[in-house]
């Protein structure tokens, strides 16, 4: 095969995974919210609904696609593009097996993060393009969000960097097989000096995801629907798969990074291996479940308490991680090695 | 100025005589001093009438220095119905039909008011069971207008569960209030002179067990998920001021009042129906913030509960309805009446020319004179807490329209 049928071939598999991640999460939002609303959610459209957002996407692409007529048309037609491209983009070095990956990067990590990076950029384009007040605060809400919290989501992840020495996620997964004291899995959540940091990354990667209490840039209830506002048809689709695929992303990442990633304890290797795409795709599953969990229920925090919340709290928090355990790794190898 | 947005300024479509074109575009003001010479602009953003948080067809204009509120303008009127002049050829007996469409979250207690207006200009004396039948349902229907309160307020902070919750209960209340009048909003329940009829046999049985349910299980479960969460907290707790003397003077009655720490309740203070003979205590609040309303309406809500189990209690035996004649026509004369709704101070004004149809009738609605302190202490906050104000003040433009 080509190198460049080879790498077209991943990406339709990508955007395979995508749309099926897609389809499956918001089905589950509905089903998840439902529950927890004391609702049933979806029932009609198939058993238990599940084909609910297939017809949904279809609806999307019948309907009519309106433009404002004093929108910025070039850059209201790319906006959602630059959100979806990246968010795309995203999937290309998530680890789902040992060697089951799009490509294997050592800087996977940092290219994972770049890549959501860019997606507010897209969202602070489609707030300006929009020229509609709401689309344009929501925007700028957006923009600032992804300043205040870029920072502390990467620094985050730095002691892992540094204990593990790599950012491949692969090799960061292996770091974390085998298993401590007898039963308790090597996964950095149980390292005594990870947990801070586990918890620095979970409130970087909810505002990260735009999900409730920091859903700042489309804050239904303050900003009609943020910059989302005048998008309608297949570009509101694409948008909203987006925020899904991200938040796939960001669970994948968390798995990848405290959980393990594909690694199952307590079985022979064999098994673990064989089972790794269903194991990973499961624990990340979890952790989609959990975003919902805590949409469904929390209120909003404002954002003002948001920007302080990441600029005077995170960030220092962060920072003095990542010089604690630079002193470990120095000054304490030992200590490193165990919990590590 | 290229923006197609103002267009219709350049192209002098706006001419004389109609609007004097400003000479910035509307919508944009220059502020003062920017940083580094650099233009900022105020930013007018209408809020409403279709915002999901504007509560019905409420229209803030609402001026933003970035995100905070420089000023705030209510733009009322979406949902004027004629409510007033509509009565002027009605019969008395049919004026509750339009007081349950004002207020239409709590529409016993407006039909009550008119009610009591009606019975005053023809000095009816109403039979004990019909004022104790008023003041179980007007408490049913305090808890349910305060469960939609609650449920929107939750919406407001973003928290999408707790609508649904207190929809859950009003559920519950609705079907109790269906089952005494035969409606679930426009009961038309309330008559000049008694009620329309009596309890259904084993309703007793049925509002008690809501009512225990209500205080041992969704209450307690209201508190833990919206007023015990420190985000929902730190939303509310100091913001939406409104002082003593700030609400004294725009007229505020109701649970807002009586947050800002004034104890009037119409309940007390005036006594009609039954309400002399129940036993419940006005809860008082102090800093007169969005938090103190929300407790105030909670603690309602509890003291509400207490009412109706002693209304179901000391229901005392007799007719429901006095003697009123069909065609009612009072001698002429004017007279106010009032009620405490979920909301406030509900009045009517009567005025009677001895004709069978009401010569004036006033509808005094409390939100309006809340959402009048609203354009004074929304300055000075952020965009998000725009909406929690409004939400806090539990405005209803079905009774500010009219």
């Amino acid at each position: 095969m080509s190198p460049l049928a080879a790498s077209l071939l991943k990406v339709a598999a990508c955007l395979g995974l995508m749309l099926a991640n897609g389809v499956v999460m918001i089905w589950m939002l509905r089903k998840v919210l439902g529950h927890l609303h004391l609702r049933y959610g979806p029932l009609e459209a198939g058993p238990s609904g599940i084909f609910q957002t297939t017809m949904d996407v279809l609806k999307l692409l019948t309907k009519e696609d309106v433009t404002p007529n004093a929108a910025d048309r070039a850059l209201f037609y790319v906006a959602p593009l630059a959100v979806f491209v990246p968010s795309l983009a995203a999937y290309a070095a998530l680890p789902f097996a040992p060697e089951l990956r799009a490509v294997r990067l050592d800087a996977g990590l940092l290219y994972t993060f770049a890549a959501l990076s860019l997606v507010p950029i897209g969202i602070l384009m489609a707030g300006w393009a929009s020229a509609n007040k709401w689309s344009l605060i929501g925007g700028m809400r957006a923009a600032a969000q992804q300043i205040a919290y870029e920072v502390p989501l990467l620094l985050s992840v730095l002691p892992i960097v540094m204990l593990v020495g790599s950012a491949d996620l692969g090799r960061i997964v292996e770091a974390q097989s085998g298993v401590w004291a007898g039963f308790l899995p090597r996964w950095f959540i149980f390292d005594p000096l990870l947990l801070p940091t586990f918890v620095v990354f979970a409130v970087a990667a909810l505002i990260e995801t735009n999900q409730t209490p920091f859903d700042m840039s489309e804050a239904e209830s303050e900003l009609v629907a943020g910059w989302a506002t005048e998008y309608s048809a297949m570009k509101f689709g694409l948008l909203f798969l987006s925020e899904f695929s991200n938040q796939f992303i960001i669970s994948a990442l968390a798995v990848t990074l405290f959980f393990g990633g594909w690694l199952l304890p307590w079985v022979p290797e064999s098994v673990s291996v064989a089972l790794a795409p269903v194991t990973f795709l499961l624990k990340t599953y979890v952790g989609i479940f959990m975003l919902m969990w805590i949409r469904g229920t929390y209120p909003r925090v404002r954002i003002d308490t948001l920007m302080q919340l990441g600029w005077k709290r995170l960030i220092p928090i962060s920072l003095a991680l990542v010089v604690v355990m630079g002193v470990v790794i120095k000054a304490l190898p030992a200590l490193a090695r165990v919990v590590g | 100025m290229s923006d197609p947005r103002y267009e219709i300024y350049e192209a002098g479509l706006i001419g004389e005589g109609m609007h004097t074109p400003p000479v910035l575009p509307a919508g944009l003001r220059r502020a003062p001093g920017g940083v580094d010479g650099l233009r900022t602009e105020h930013l007018v953003v209408n809020m409403g009438p279709q915002h999901p948080s504007t509560h019905g067809v409420l229209r803030m204009i609402v001026e933003l220095d970035g995100e905070e509120v420089v000023t705030a303008e209510a733009s009322i009127g979406y949902l004027h119905r004629g409510i007033e002049k509509v009565a002027e050829h009605r019969r008395y007996d049919a004026l509750g039909t339009l007081m349950d469409r004002g207020d239409y979250v709590a529409g016993i207690m407006g039909e009550l008011a008119a009610a009591l207006a009606t019975e005053q200009l023809l000095e009816v004396e109403v039979p004990p069971k019909a004022n104790w039948l008023r003041s179980l349902t007007s408490e049913l229907n305090r808890i349910a207008s305060h469960l939609v309160w609650f449920g929107t307020f939750g919406l407001d902070t973003g928290a999408m569960g707790q609508f649904l919750y207190a929809m859950r209960d009003r559920e519950a209340l609705l079907d109790i209030l269906e089952a005494i009048s035969g409606q679930r909003m426009m009961f038309n329940y309330v008559r000049p002179g008694g009620v329309v009829r009596d309890l259904p046999p084993g309703i007793d049985a049925k509002i008690r067990e809501f009512v225990d349910t209500f205080e041992n299980v969704y209450l307690p479960e209201h508190d833990a998920l919206l007023g015990g969460n420190e985000i929902f907290q730190s939303r509310v707790k100091g913001i939406g001021v409104i002082t003593r003397e700030q609400a004294l003077a725009f007229g505020l009655t109701g649970p807002n009042l009586r947050a800002s720490g004034v104890k009037y309740d119409v309940r007390v203070d005036r006594p009609y129906a039954a309400y002399p003979e129940l036993d419940f205590e006005v809860p008082v609040g102090e800093a007169g913030d969005a938090w103190d309303r929300y407790l105030v309406r909670m603690e309602e809500m509890r003291q509400a509960a207490r009412m109706i189990r002693q209304c179901i209690d000391g229901m005392p035996e007799g007719p429901h309805m006095a003697k009123v004649p069909k065609l009612i026509k009072p001698p002429a004369g004017e007279v106010y009446a009032a009620v405490e709704s979920a909301r406030g101070e509900t009045g009517v004004h009567l005025v009677s020319d001895g004709s069978e149809h009401p010569y004036r009738f006033r509808y005094r609605g409390p939100s309006l004179f809340a959402l009048q302190a609203l354009e004074e202490i929304l300055p000075g906050h952020l965009l998000a807490d725009v909406v929690m104000i409004i939400g806090s003040t539990d405005v209803m433009m079905g009774e500010i329209d009219r």
